[in-house]
């Protein structure tokens, strides 16, 4: 990050949800990196950008199409990468054909020109990087959205190498943990495939237990299964699924209908409040011991530093005690165990992480597979090999531009997309404790054009309404925002629940619902906020 | 880069005065108010817009021209259209004297009371406006104050001169029937002591250098009279000529100039109209530079280094040298600024050289530039010479308009452009590598060294910086040859000086000799002692510089003489002072002067200066900590520590004059 | 066999080549420290003690506070030995009267200006070098009222010995903030926002960033100052226990401070290549909801009320 020259950081305002990430960023702009943000909103991130292309929400892939061909007809893909390492270029190219500039500006708002000195400076870079966030996977079309990236990274060689490639920012602290340990439908440990009959088994083996041949579900999928009854009970672990997901008002509707919700929480939440049975669990990254993963791959010891409140129990021996109810006593006396269990089973993968090493070297980066790997910096530099060493070529991806599912209307004029603010996290739970004095709660942020449209000024009332529901929000004017785009947070549920508004279109390959894009009808609100918000 | 304004408007004539100076905005990010669909589409910043900071201290100086002081809201608007972070540019605007943050009437008068005007009444003058009209602006801001000292709140409530108060709708109205004035360290007008500068903030700001100033005309001023004349800015020829000793009166009312045997720096003050160019070209002007191209860069800096020019900006440093360590400089661009923040009390010959010959001055950068590869200059102006910089600037234009700057000068393959630059009021922006910060948009604040100003100067580029008077040694060098001038002065001060005198002597001016004229000599050239006649003693080199006897008139002004009488010839200040003048007064009021214009950065200094001022006070006040002795002890161990430890040759010589008013005058005796 | 690569790309992390090494003599021992290394550098290669006060691993030197001078062989005056780099034959003099009177002075200057009584260390380097600050008699000095205008962090600018180091770490070393910056000249010279307005008005964003290089205690945590207040501050039965921040997927070092099983404090090292000693205001701060932790008996009592509304 802090020696490349180029970079294009897409849907992202990690000044704000990244803070110490943008410090390395930031250090390669002072470096001389060339920084392009691709955000609808002016963010605090996109005001550091030597260009900021102001994107419609969604309309990402139709400026990477764009970008690639523009760099194609430019003969600036790099061929040799591209005939040793991809596969499918032929096919991508004719795709891509109907993007002209002039397509890509009416689709994304953003000059034609500007997008060719975007596409010639990022293919014409020695080192370059595509950095994204939620922007991209928080839609209806988040995996073809992020196809698309690395449809271009790959059309220039910008991947495997130093100071270049594709770099998603991981929103929680151990998302990537989760799907490390296999917390994916169709993911064992070490991402390994679970519909590979001989590794299945393999895990079948060293378990003692017989697993489905069948992918589990999305959380989005789940809803849908719980809305069928096909799902009755539910076993949430720190999620606080009854606030956080889009189209809230549904999604407390399935969950009060469950049969069984038992919640394991750390603090009182939304969620915690309608579950049969409350588990109330030690905070893992204080109160108990373990690993989590971060956006680098970094695999890092969390530790108990403090004891959790009384009654609170630490989440293994939960998980063990339920498991002993269950008949089976996994007998798990420690989070050490449990990892050495997964460098077990997963020895490609993290065989040379053991928490001595890891201690030592403040964290490693997977694939780590032995006691002298330092880890990996970076992945994928096997692309640059050839024959055997360069194993399975990566594929262009066909993608095409379809826009959010909800597009603005006579009746819903406005798109509302959301984000984050510096000092909250989700849907607060973990922040609301303490005195940040940048809180200014949650509001609902409009253009200087659109206010004086609506007739509101900042700390204005407005009542903000969706084809799934409707809320009262205090205005606040952002220069940051064009005409016909509003913006809110998640963070402040209690006070407006964002995800009323929110549409439950989900991407059926990663389960993302499209939190970044809905269509609303902003008025200035004749009822006031109660006194007591 | 993301940054958070105050929540205040600037009026209508702020963002005028800051579009003037620094354009209209390009986007509607960086200060208009529409919006473009364009716009709301794309923006381009980053790296553009940070490397415009150079423009902060401009554009906050366009505010105080216009307005008077810098309020919120034109402060946010320069924020704004520069996208400086308002706590960096507040550090901006709180470092220079001459920016005020505080309200501040249209009309303000700078009065000196620094040592040479001190000794020609100041102090008397000063005393009589504060009775007449009340006391003077307070400087700058206390410490974790938004405001002046002495005024309460955030720039809102009057303070007893700003004549400031709010109106009902919060705004801040002033009141301008009468003007303020502030006390003000050297203003490089000692030869017409005791002077003032009046600025009259506006449409087109008024500044003008006043000299002989009485309480008369300074109420007379305050109370909204006629605007005065500046007392610099006649262009004639001299109106009388004394041909006793080649003496010209040259000014409208009093710069006099002279030298001993034949002039070359001060050959065309007072008699080549220093607004045309024609004139300059007439007669030998830009010969020196067509004969450069001849030489080749390392013939100039070889004649250069025939002539033995050592730089006359106090260190002495050899001029050819410097030229050729920026010449073997890889790095590009490459820059060379003419350091014209003379402000070295008792210091005028550069303001002379500004205001009476300001295409030599041009002619010898573009020189400098060609020998050495520098691509842009810069004339770093103080900003109490007002006229200094309006003739550099008319002078740059001129030149410009006839391709002597620009690109392809004489149609060779070589471009150079200059721009002025005015500081505002901050001694230690003669340092050189402050002026790099002040020119950067930054405090002036000097940086350690090494890396030196050859490979890492303004912008991180080899850089040349050279003094004024430097400059102007090196069109006579080049025409005459290096090695004609090495015969003027002495074998290791060679060629001539130019001595400033001020305080007691009877025509105080610029003086020109060969470098070895004792002081003497230099005496009875400006007409002996005045006054009461009877000669105290003189300070020699400035505030930096040392106190020298009555009967050290034999001393021969080289640089080899002077360090062997623990003394130096600084920046060629001598002010006498007569027997009637209180010593102990003039030394308070050198180290008050090292105090205010100690950027703070060091300790040594930023503290030192202090104790030293206490422990000075203390002893003239027979209140000594411990006996006299000891407070001398402690002085010496601060000077001491001062000297040694300091980053910038301020603090390291902030202890010279009062050591020599201890060592050599005996001013403290125990 | 390793087949060759596409074409000259650079795969790995640029080697860095090696590096010219630069031997120069310190206190009369020889060493040799790789080209570009500061006199500082060199003398810790020695295990020779140096005093400093602005510098700090992580910051670009500012040589400002001059508590590091030495003496550097046919030098006119002593240099920093944090920002000025070495080179071949250089003798340096890390002690003698010369070097010392100046430490001493500095030294004496900063304790009779400033209050330097929670300085870490500082009571034994004014006894190492004999400094007697009372010699200056009744002087002019900082002292100032303390600024507490947010719950977060207070300013006590009465301790500030204008060493840099946050507006250092607030501006271009690290944050990028820049919501503080040196104001005004001379001994007036301080650490302030613009018209110094208060911090909530400023452009700061509670990253603590500041607050962890200052050397003085002048900035610090509310937390902290509020138990020193209270006099129950007592950093000896302290423990100090790296975890990870859980607030995004950055994964910042927490090094959280305890006392009495209480979180008091959260730090990150310095020497972490993720967080170089910096955190966002969700680590510095946002621990309390786990000090303010609900037990199982308050969240069930928490729900049995709020079902009922459901």
């Amino acid at each position: 990050m802090e020696d490349t020259d180029v970079i294009l950081l897409w849907g992202s305002n990690a000044r704000n949800a990244h803070p110490i990430w943008f410090h390395h960023l930031l250090k390669g702009v002072r470096n001389g990196a060339r920084l392009y943000v691709i955000d609808p909103r002016r963010s605090e991130s996109a005001q550091w950008a030597d260009v900021w292309m102001g994107v419609h929400v969604g309309s990402d892939i139709a400026l990477s199409n764009t970008m690639a061909r523009e760099i194609i007809r430019a003969g600036l893909h790099n061929k040799e990468f591209i005939s040793n390492a991809c596969e499918g270029f032929e096919e991508y190219k004719a795709s891509v054909q109907s993007y002209t500039l002039e397509v890509g500006e009416e689709l994304t708002g953003v000059p034609a020109e500007v997008i060719r000195e975007c596409a010639h400076k990022y293919a014409k870079a020695d080192k370059a990087m595509i950095c994204w966030t939620l922007g991209i996977t928080e839609h209806h079309d988040a995996a073809d959205n992020v196809l698309a990236l690395i449809n271009l990274a790959i059309l220039t060689g910008h991947v495997g190498k130093w100071g270049s490639g594709l770099n998603p920012l991981r929103g929680q602290n151990n998302v990537q943990g989760g799907g490390d340990m296999g917390a994916i439908p169709n993911r064992l440990p070490g991402f390994q495939d679970m519909m590979v009959p001989a590794i299945r088994e393999r895990f079948e083996k060293h378990w003692g237990v017989k697993l489905q041949p069948t992918p589990g579900w999305h959380l989005t999928e789940m809803i849908a299964a719980m809305d069928r009854k096909e799902l009755t009970a539910l076993y949430v672990i720190g999620e606080n699924p009854a606030q956080s997901d889009a189209d809230a008002n549904h999604v407390q509707h399935v969950l009060s209908e469950l049969d069984h919700l038992v919640v394991q929480e750390i603090c009182m939440t939304k969620t915690a409040e309608m579950a049969h049975v409350l588990l109330p669990a030690a905070a893992s990254w204080c109160e108990s011991d373990g690993t989590v993963t971060n956006s680098e791959r970094r695999v890092q010891r969390c530790r108990k530093v403090v004891e959790p409140p009384a009654g609170a129990k630490d989440e293994l021996w939960i998980i063990n005690e339920i498991a002993k109810r269950l008949g089976k006593d996994l007998n798990i006396p420690d989070p050490e165990t449990v990892w050495n269990e997964f460098r077990t089973v997963a020895p490609d993968f993290a065989g040379g992480m053991s928490y001595a090493r890891l201690d030592e070297h403040h964290g490693l980066q997977w694939p780590c597979p032995n006691e002298n790997d330092p880890g990996a910096i970076f992945l994928h530099d096997r692309l640059w090999k050839q024959g055997a060493e360069r194993g399975t070529a990566a594929p262009f991806s066909v993608v095409k531009h379809e826009g959010p599912v909800e597009k603005p209307d006579a009746q819903y004029p406005f798109t509302l997309t959301t984000g984050r603010h510096l000092d909250a996290y989700n849907t607060g739970v973990q922040t609301a404790g303490y005195d940040s004095p940048l809180s200014r709660g949650e509001t609902l942020d409009i253009s200087p054009e659109d206010a004086v449209r609506v007739g509101a000024n900042t700390g204005d009332t407005v009542r903000v309404t969706s084809r799934r529901g409707s809320l009262i929000v205090p205005a606040r004017i952002d220069t940051g925002l064009r005409p016909g785009l509003v913006f809110m947070t998640l963070h402040y549920p209690d006070d407006a629940m964002t995800n009323v508004l929110t549409i439950n279109a989900s991407d059926p390959k990663s389960g993302t619902a499209e939190f970044k894009a809905c269509a609303v009808n902003v008025v200035l609100a004749t009822t006031a906020i109660p006194a007591h918000r | 880069m993301d940054i958070k304004l105050l929540d205040a408007e600037a009026t209508p004539e702020e963002r005028q005065a800051v579009d003037a100076r620094l354009g209209e905005p390009h986007a509607a990010w960086y200060g208009t108010q529409a919006r473009t669909t364009r716009e709301l589409h794309v923006a381009f910043g980053g790296k553009d817009q940070r490397d415009r900071r150079h423009l902060l201290l401009p554009a906050l100086q366009a505010l105080q021209e216009r307005i008077g002081w810098i309020s919120e809201g034109g402060f946010n608007y320069v924020c704004e259209r520069l996208t400086v972070p308002p706590a960096e540019a507040w550090g901006v605007a709180t470092f220079y004297m001459m920016l005020s943050t505080q309200p501040r009437p249209k009309r303000v008068l700078h009065v000196c009371d620094d040592i040479a005007c001190r000794a020609k009444g100041a102090k008397a003058l000063c005393d009589e406006l504060t009775g007449q009209h009340g006391g003077p602006l307070p400087h700058g801001i206390g410490k974790g104050d938004g405001h002046a000292a002495g005024h309460a709140g955030n720039g809102a409530a009057p303070g007893p001169h700003s004549l400031a108060r709010r109106d009902s709708a919060g705004r801040i109205v002033i009141d301008d029937s009468h003007g303020a004035w502030t006390t003000s360290p050297c203003l490089g007008l000692c030869d017409v002591a005791p002077a003032a500068l009046y600025i009259e903030a506006g449409p087109t700001v008024v500044e003008r250098s006043l000299g002989s100033v009485d309480g008369d005309f300074a109420m007379g001023l305050l109370g909204g009279g006629a605007e005065p004349d500046d007392v610099l800015a006649s262009v004639g020829p001299a109106k009388e000529t004394q041909s006793t000793q080649n003496t010209q009166t040259t000014a409208k009312y009093h710069t006099v100039t002279g030298c001993l045997g034949e002039p070359r720096l001060l050959k065309r003050i007072g008699v080549v109209n220093p607004t045309s160019l024609t004139a300059y070209q007439m007669g030998d002007g830009y010969e020196a530079l067509e004969k450069a191209f001849e030489l080749g860069p390392e013939g100039v800096i070889a004649e250069l280094n025939a002539a033995k020019l050592l730089g006359r900006g106090g260190a002495a440093f050899p001029t050819g040298r410097k030229w050729d360590a920026v010449r073997q400089q890889e790095a590009t661009p490459k820059y060379i600024i003419c350091n014209a923040d003379e402000s070295e009390p008792g210091t005028f010959k550069d303001r002379v050289l500004l205001t009476g010959d300001p295409f030599a001055i041009i002619e010898a950068m573009t020189i400098g530039a060609y020998a050495a590869g520098c691509t842009r200059g810069y004339v770093y102006i103080r900003g109490e010479y007002p006229l200094g910089a309006q003739r550099m600037q008319h002078a740059i234009k001129q030149a410009r308009a006839i391709g002597l700057l620009g690109p392809k000068i004489m149609k060779r393959d070589f471009s150079f452009d200059i721009e002025v630059r005015r500081g505002a009021g901050a001694y230690i922006c003669g340092e050189e590598t402050a002026i790099f910060e002040s020119i950067e948009g930054k405090r002036g604040e000097p940086r350690n060294k090494p890396p030196f100003p050859v490979s890492h100067g303004v912008f991180g580029k080899p850089t040349i910086v050279n003094n004024v008077e430097t400059l102007a040694n090196v069109i006579p060098i080049i025409l005459g040859g290096g090695a004609a001038a090495a015969k003027i002065g002495t074998e290791q001060s060679a060629g001539t000086r130019l001595f400033c005198m001020s305080g007691h002597v009877a025509r105080p001016g610029v003086y020109e000799v060969p470098m070895g004229t004792t002081l003497g000599e230099l005496m009875e050239l400006a007409g002996g002692v005045s006054g009461s006649g009877k000669l105290q003693c003189a300070l020699l080199g400035g505030a930096a510089g040392a106190f020298v006897r009555p009967d050290e008139m034999n001393l021969r002004l080289t640089h080899e003489d002077t360090r062997a009488a623990g003394v130096t010839l600084g920046s060629g200040v001598v002010v006498a002072f007569d027997d009637t003048v209180d010593m102990l007064d003039m030394i308070h009021r050198i180290a008050k002067f090292f105090r205010d214009e100690s950027c703070g950065q060091c300790v040594p200094c930023r503290v030192g200066t202090v104790r030293q001022q206490e422990a000075l006070h203390r002893i003239a006040a027979k209140k000594p900590h411990g006996s006299v002795q000891d407070e001398l002890a402690l002085l010496e161990e601060i000077g001491v520590a001062m000297k040694d430890g300091s980053i910038c040759g301020l603090g390291q010589t902030a202890y010279a004059a009062v050591e020599s008013a201890i060592k050599r005058l005996n001013l403290y005796p125990v | 066999m390793t087949s060759p690569h596409l074409q000259l790309v650079q795969l790995a992390r640029p080697s860095t080549k090696p590096k010219v090494m630069v031997e120069l003599t310190v206190d009369g021992k020889s060493v040799s420290v790789p080209e570009g290394s500061t006199i500082l550098n060199a003398c810790q290669a020695l295990g020779i003690d140096i005093p400093t006060l602005c510098w700090l691993e992580t910051l670009k030197p500012v040589n400002v506070c001059r508590v590091c001078v030495v003496e550097v062989e046919g030098a006119r005056v002593l240099v920093p030995s944090c920002s000025r780099t070495v080179e071949p034959g250089m003798k340096v003099k890390t002690r003698n009267k010369r070097v010392d009177l100046t430490r001493k002075l500095v030294l004496e200057m900063l304790a009779s200006s400033v209050d330097l009584s929670t300085t870490p260390g500082m009571s034994d380097m004014l006894a190492e070098y004999d400094a007697k600050p009372e010699r200056f008699g009744e002087c002019e000095t900082v002292a100032q009222p303390v600024k507490v205008d947010n719950n977060l962090y207070i300013r006590d600018y009465a301790k500030c010995i204008l060493c840099y180091k946050c507006v250092e770490a607030c501006g271009d070393d690290h944050q990028n903030t820049f919501a503080i910056a040196v104001a005004g000249r001379g001994f007036d010279a301080h650490i302030s926002t613009e018209f110094a307005v208060d911090l909530p008005t400023s452009a700061c964003v509670y990253c603590g960033n500041c607050i962890a290089v200052c050397p003085t205690g002048a900035l610090m945590s509310k937390r902290e100052w509020d138990m020193r207040e209270a006099g129950e501050w007592d950093e000896s039965i302290q423990t100090s226990t790296d975890t990870v921040c859980p607030f995004c997927g950055v994964g910042c070092t927490l090094t959280l401070h305890v006392q009495d099983g209480e979180i008091v404090k959260a730090t990150s090292p310095l020497d972490h290549d993720i967080t170089v000693g910096n955190l966002c205001i969700k680590g510095r701060f946002g621990w309390r909801h786990v000090q303010t932790g609900q037990s199982a008996e308050q969240m069930s009592a928490d729900r049995a009320n709020q079902s009922t509304s459901l």
